[in-house]
């Protein structure tokens, strides 16, 4: 296939913006944007573009992070090959829990994904003598030969070409063959059935697939932090990153790491309150709700929007008094 | 045998909650299509009424249990009157996030304001106390909690299964264009509908409060469990609620005996086999969307 221009510039904007991040922001804070964008991009493959609302996408993420720690610490596993043992980890899971979860449908499915990421947490929470229970699994190592990767700046530049490589297939499979079935089956799933789709199958594979990226994501987060915890697999993870996806836009992929740059930006900026602090809650909770009643679309088609609107005008100006 | 009649009712009276609790998601989800994440926030400011009345007021437990239900009907029809309307005909997910944010909300001001820490609350005199049956002591109170909700589990089934009210409930929550056609204003029962769902869980928080401590997170991990309950019995279905409420109460406890450490899976372990074998749940019949 001949790469279109398009999406070589989308590439180099991608990449130009990874490089540049940690130099306006300090390297924690967007090594933490890099993976909850990742998992918000995996959790608008599923929705936005499947149409299927998983709640439980906390599951992938947090055992990715359990066994991406695991496989560092216990195994002296180098940081990528880590990384790859949590994603296996995560798609393994995701076989049986999709299945399970896709024999039903709509808000349904949603509550079973939901479900079934809580019975995880009970899980790992029993399973103290490997997770490290409340107090989480410490003390993970990020090693590579031949590279020391302990200061946050230096395993951010290691992350980067694997989030990459997370955000550029999931590019690739919503614009493939396959992402068009999945947005068919989205629209209809009757007649794309009647087209001679194996309709559970496409669905099962997009299942996977968003776990795979978000255990990627996840993978690297708990590497970043060299700790996985309970709170990694808690339905608020599930919630922040549906969040986050909404806040982004739905089905806009890319949307996905706005969103989760805004949010934890937001975040950011208002840890310093005590309210914040204290009670997150409180203004999670209040974006959620103002988004849902007032931003349904999110903020990728606005500001999409609003730039080629300002463009027409930036046009059309000189030939307007004033 | 003592300890398994004692587990088996441990687990009817943890049983009693779920049925309560998913009889008033079922009651929502069927007239309006929103599965209200917030039930187990709602749950939780049921109790915490009943504290606060107890604490600022000297208000017992009885009046309580009438005072805090109305009051929590009346803040949730307010509620749907002035943000959840405005979702009416959007996808189910938008109701489903509304709710999920509202239950943040709710659960972190009310930790900004009371803390983590869980407040006791006294059993009613008239219902402390154990009895005995033969060489096994129980507690009153938890005969009470499971006499009471399973009552009223049934007058709730009576109500929308055999009455004229509950005939237009039904139909509006089946075919709602139809029944309109039939001239019945169907958006007139929306409201209270969801006040009256509401009023079953902060009924099930003050029944909760005296055997449990009243903690601004006691209905957080309740709601999750309660959805696998509601995906057991059959989403919608009222009697589905109730037996899969028991049913899962029950079976958690028991299998409790043999090992503590997978109580907490159980229900979740019963949803999967049943999703295995039969998707649409216990009650359930053709799949709603």
């Amino acid at each position: 296939m001949k790469p279109s221009l398009r999406s070589l510039a989308v590439v180099a904007i991608m990449i130009g913006a990874g490089i540049a991040l940690p130099r306006v922001i300090y390297p924690v804070l967007a090594l933490e944007i890099l993976a909850w964008g990742l998992f918000a991009m995996a959790v608008d493959l599923l929705l936005g573009f499947g149409g299927l609302l998983s709640f439980g996408h906390a599951a992938y993420w947090g055992v990715a992070g359990y066994v991406a720690g695991f496989a560092a610490r216990e195994a002296g596993a180098p940081y990528p090959i880590a990384v790859l043992a949590g994603v296996a980890g995560a798609a393994a899971l995701a076989v049986p829990l999709g299945y399970l979860s896709l024999r039903r449908t709509g808000i349904y499915f949603t509550m079973v994904t939901l479900a079934f990421a809580q019975m995880l947490y009970y899980v790992a929470n029993e399973l103290r003598p490997i997770t490290g229970g409340e107090n989480g699994f410490q003390g993970i190592p990020r090693t590579l030969p031949g590279l020391s990767l302990g200061p946050s700046l230096s395993f951010y530049y290691a992350a980067l070409p694997l989030v990459l490589v997370g955000y550029l297939a999931a590019y690739r499979i919503v614009h493939s063959p396959f992402g068009h079935v999945l947005v068919s089956i989205r629209d209809n799933e009757a007649r794309a059935q009647a087209l001679g789709y194996d309709t559970g199958r496409y669905k099962l594979i997009a299942f996977v697939l968003s776990a795979a990226l978000a255990g990627l994501a996840g993978a690297v987060y708990a590497l970043g932090e060299r700790f996985a915890s309970l709170e990694m697999l808690h339905w608020t993870t599930s919630g922040q990153v549906v969040l986050m996806t909404v806040l982004g836009g739905l089905g806009t992929l890319w949307g996905g790491v706005l969103g989760a740059g805004v949010f934890l930006m937001l975040r950011d900026f208002l840890s310093t309150a005590d309210v914040f602090r204290d009670a997150p809650g409180v203004v999670t909770g209040t974006v959620f709700i103002v988004i849902v009643l007032g931003l349904r679309r999110g903020l990728w088609p606005t500001v999409a929007d609003l730039v080629r609107r300002a463009s027409r005008r930036a046009v059309r100006a000189p030939g307007r008094a004033g | 045998m003592d300890y398994l009649a004692v587990q088996l009712f441990n687990g009817l009276v943890n049983g009693s909650y779920y049925a309560l609790l998913s009889l008033g998601l079922a009651v929502i989800f069927g007239m309006m299509r929103v599965v209200n994440f917030a039930h187990g926030a709602f749950y939780m400011l049921g109790a915490f009424i009943a504290y606060a009345l107890l604490q600022q007021a000297g208000i017992g437990f009885w009046p309580s249990l009438v005072i805090a239900p109305l009051v929590i009907a009346a803040a949730g029809m307010l509620l749907e009157r002035v943000l959840l309307r405005r979702l009416t005909g959007l996808d189910p997910l938008y109701g489903f996030l509304f709710t999920f944010g509202l239950t943040l909300l709710i659960q972190d001001a009310m930790r900004l304001r009371f803390g983590l820490q869980g407040q006791p609350y006294p059993t009613p005199g008239e219902l402390a106390g154990t009895v005995a049956f033969g060489s096994v002591t129980y507690p009153v109170y938890r005969l009470f909690v499971v006499g009471f909700c399973l009552a009223a589990s049934v007058a709730v089934w009576f109500v929308i299964e055999r009455t004229r009210l509950g005939m237009v409930v039904r139909a509006a929550t089946e075919r709602a264009d139809l029944t309109r056609a039939f001239g019945v204003d169907v958006d007139r029962w929306v409201t209270p509908m969801f006040g009256f769902g509401l009023a079953l869980a902060a009924l099930a928080g003050v029944l909760a409060a005296p055997m449990r401590n009243v903690s601004p997170l006691m209905g957080s991990e309740l709601i999750i469990l309660t959805f696998a309950v509601v995906v057991i019995g059959g989403m919608g279905s009222i009697a589905g609620a109730i037996v899969a409420g028991f049913l899962v109460g029950a079976l958690s406890s028991v299998i409790a005996i043999f090992d503590p450490a997978v109580e907490g899976i159980v229900a979740f372990a019963l949803m999967a086999v049943l999703l295995l074998v039969r998707p649409s749940g216990l009650f359930g019949s053709v799949e709603t969307r």
